[in-house]
């Protein structure tokens, strides 16, 4: 499902400390940032570049009481309803001896559904091909991606990336698909912040 | 957000050299790309033999039965459950650095996770071998499983310590995978943007499934890291709390002791850091990686090992206390005959455990042997050495003389196919392992470098000198640098 050709203006940057300020002038000069590839986790970018915060770990907690669930229902119902055992006259319904099992139903429900749900969202699958926007991005370059509209004017925001400190600017046209992300579209809009 | 905002000038830098980025990208990725030495060629092929020895034992044992083992019916447990708890053991120090290292905020785990994690999935799968092979008709083993079934259905025993058990060690590593590998995506996303081959374009475009850096995805992965290294904390301690249930709760005396679960717990770290040693004092040396695994890494470790042993070791001398003060005629008899008495038939093993396990690692209060090679690793091989006998000691000294004399049985060594499936795990362990450190990263290249401006050694020799010169200054580098 290719979605056409989407135009982008790319700016690479070296340092952490240029591209912060690089990222709140361009989105207070009011351009639309795609995305920042970073080789690891620039911590607050994610609030310079204004997204929310994730809800991976909520889906995590709900994959958690699931798996609880899960685990004692089922064994309640093995236990005093299916076929009741009697273990050395113990109890039927013997919750002690399910806490080891629940736990781990627990564990394994959430660690499960939250590395699943992590690679849905991220569109991370073998066999995925996406559009890099350069090499370098896993190595040592931050590199920010400008989403062109039909009235940007790309020159423009390549002279204002060079100004910002890109060292590194081209334009480039990618093929959309669904893996191009959609989280954008949830961006805040820049207001004046303080803590970076 | 951030996990390690500040880190004291005092401390010592956590990689070394004059580093930035790239130089670790090449210092790390470069060895994947190289082929392999001669002394890989040689440590891979022993390996594999080693395997092959394993599962021709396991073919004897599967097609004349259990009788291959010399266990008999009074040490029903003999080897193999020793080298299950045994391999278990090690196989916590992986998830104890990644996980338990990452809430405390202990940044030198970035150093050595990566490789201590892969270490954990392969001594699980060693582990794992052992309880399948002894069930003996193993191609009945998916009975362990509460699947529907045309008997009822009737299902497995959910009291029963051994099936918990099932749960655990499935759940752990498969915990323990996850992991591992979401942590590697990035890491192997660098090696496939850097490969020349065509091969390795494929195979790490595929391993890497698509990572490109995206910052709405390593907030994600931040999560889930987080997340997951907060599950793996509480199920490290709860898979090893599990094992010693399957002695703890039964009343074999010797086995039936309240303080089993801490104890195993301690040892399975004790265990787990030494073999990180053994493996990451080599590793560092043949990939060239002493600016990331610095001697501060090591002395790191060392002080987890004296601290584990120490823990070990007080449990030793209470369960022998309580065995004394409990009165109980077996279990002091258990205790005392089987086991401290240096001339009864297995005294021999409680006192190397004694002293493998309990005296030796006190050599590491002093700060010159913590830092030294050397001793280190003769210390690890010797911590695993004695906490094999630990297992040796809790399964077979607790069983050989029970209550009916008649039944003791004091002559069990065990058979070649029993000693040649405990080399086969070896072996299975370390063909795993050379392939991991030559076809993966074996330090997570993202991590170390979001340390790298708090903890390099370069980055931290400039911030000792703004600190000195305005203090207001260093502040804001600091925090620039603490995003």
């Amino acid at each position: 499902m290719a979605g056409g050709i989407k135009k982008f203006v790319v700016g690479t940057f070296d340092d952490e400390k240029v591209l912060f300020p690089a990222v709140k002038n361009v989105r207070k000069a009011g351009y639309k940032i795609h995305d920042v590839y970073t080789p690891f986790p620039v911590h607050g970018l994610d609030h310079a570049m204004g997204i929310r915060e994730t809800s991976l770990h909520t889906a995590g907690f709900i994959y958690a009481i699931t798996g609880t669930t899960t685990a004692l229902t089922f064994m309640s119902w093995v236990f005093t309803k299916d076929w009741p055992l009697n273990i050395g006259g113990k109890p039927h319904f013997a919750l002690p001896a399910w806490i080891p099992i629940t736990f781990e139903l627990t564990v394994l429900f959430s660690a499960v559904g939250m590395v699943l749900t992590f690679c849905y969202l991220c569109n991370l699958a073998p066999f995925v091909k996406k559009h890099h926007f350069h090499a370098r991005a896993t190595d040592d370059l931050f590199v920010m991606a400008i989403e062109c509209t039909d009235k940007t004017n790309d020159s423009e925001v390549q002279s204002f990336l060079k100004s910002a400190g890109a060292q590194e600017v081209n334009v480039q046209e990618v093929e959309t698909g669904w893996w191009i992300g959609t989280y954008d579209k949830t961006q805040k809009l820049y207001k004046e912040e303080k803590g970076y | 957000m951030s996990l390690l905002k500040y880190e004291s000038q005092q401390r010592e830098p956590l990689v070394d050299g004059n580093k930035d980025y790239h130089q670790v990208t090449e210092d790390i990725i470069r060895p994947i790309e190289m082929k392999p030495s001669l002394l890989w060629y040689i440590g891979f092929y022993i390996s594999v033999g080693l395997l092959l020895f394993g599962v021709y034992s396991v073919y004897r044992e599967v097609t004349y039965g259990i009788g291959q083992w010399n266990v008999n019916k009074t040490i029903g447990w003999g080897w193999d459950i020793t080298n299950f708890v045994w391999w278990v053991g090690i196989g916590h120090a992986g998830t104890l650095i990644s996980a338990i290292l990452l809430l405390f905020r202990q940044g030198w785990r970035t150093g050595v996770n990566r490789a201590a994690e892969a270490m954990t999935i392969f001594a699980v799968m060693c582990a794992g071998q052992f309880p399948i092979w002894h069930m003996g008709r193993v191609w009945m083993a998916f009975f362990v499983l509460p699947y529907p079934n045309t008997r009822g259905p009737l299902w497995v025993n959910f009291n029963s310590p051994l099936l918990w058990d099932v749960f655990a060690i499935s759940t752990y590593f498969t915990v323990s995978l996850l992991f591992w590998y979401s942590g590697l995506l990035p890491d192997l996303a660098t090696v496939r943007d850097r490969a020349k081959t065509k091969f390795r374009k494929m195979f790490y475009g595929v391993a890497s499934f698509g990572w490109t850096g995206s910052t709405k995805h390593w907030q994600r992965h931040e999560s889930l890291s987080l997340v997951l290294a907060g599950l793996s904390t509480p199920l490290v301690l709860s898979v090893h709390t599990i094992v010693s249930f399957d002695f703890a709760t039964s009343i074999v005396p010797g086995w039936h002791t309240t303080i089993f679960p801490p104890y195993f717990v301690a040892g399975a770290i004790f265990s787990g850091f030494a073999m990180v040693q053994t493996l990451m004092i080599v590793v560092r040396k043949v990939l060239n990686l002493q600016d990331y695994i610095t001697l501060g890494h090591i002395e790191a470790m060392n002080k987890v090992i004296v601290l584990t042993g120490s823990i070990v070791g007080c449990a030793y001398l209470t369960e022998l206390f309580i065995a004394w003060y409990g009165q109980n005629p077996y279990e002091w008899y258990a205790f005392k005959e089987n086991r401290a008495n240096l001339f009864s038939p297995y005294g021999w093993s409680y006192w190397l455990m004694m002293f493998c396990n309990v005296v030796s690692p006190q050599l590491f209060w002093s700060r010159k042997l913590r830092r030294n090679i050397t001793v280190t690793f003769f210390m690890s091989i010797i911590v695993n050495i004695g906490m094999w006998f630990e297992r040796f000691v809790i399964i077979v000294t607790s069983v050989y003389r029970d209550y009916l004399p008649s039944s003791w049985s004091t002559y069990y060594s065990p058979s070649i196919w029993e000693i040649g499936f405990y080399l086969g795990t070896f072996g299975l362990f370390f063909t795993c392992f050379f392939l991991f450190a030559k076809y993966f990263p074996v330090i997570a290249v993202a991590e170390i470098k979001a340390i790298l401006k708090t903890s390099g050694e370069n980055y931290k020799a400039k911030m000792t000198d703004i600190e000195k010169a305005d203090a207001e200054k260093f502040y804001i580098e600091e925090v620039a640098h603490a995003h």
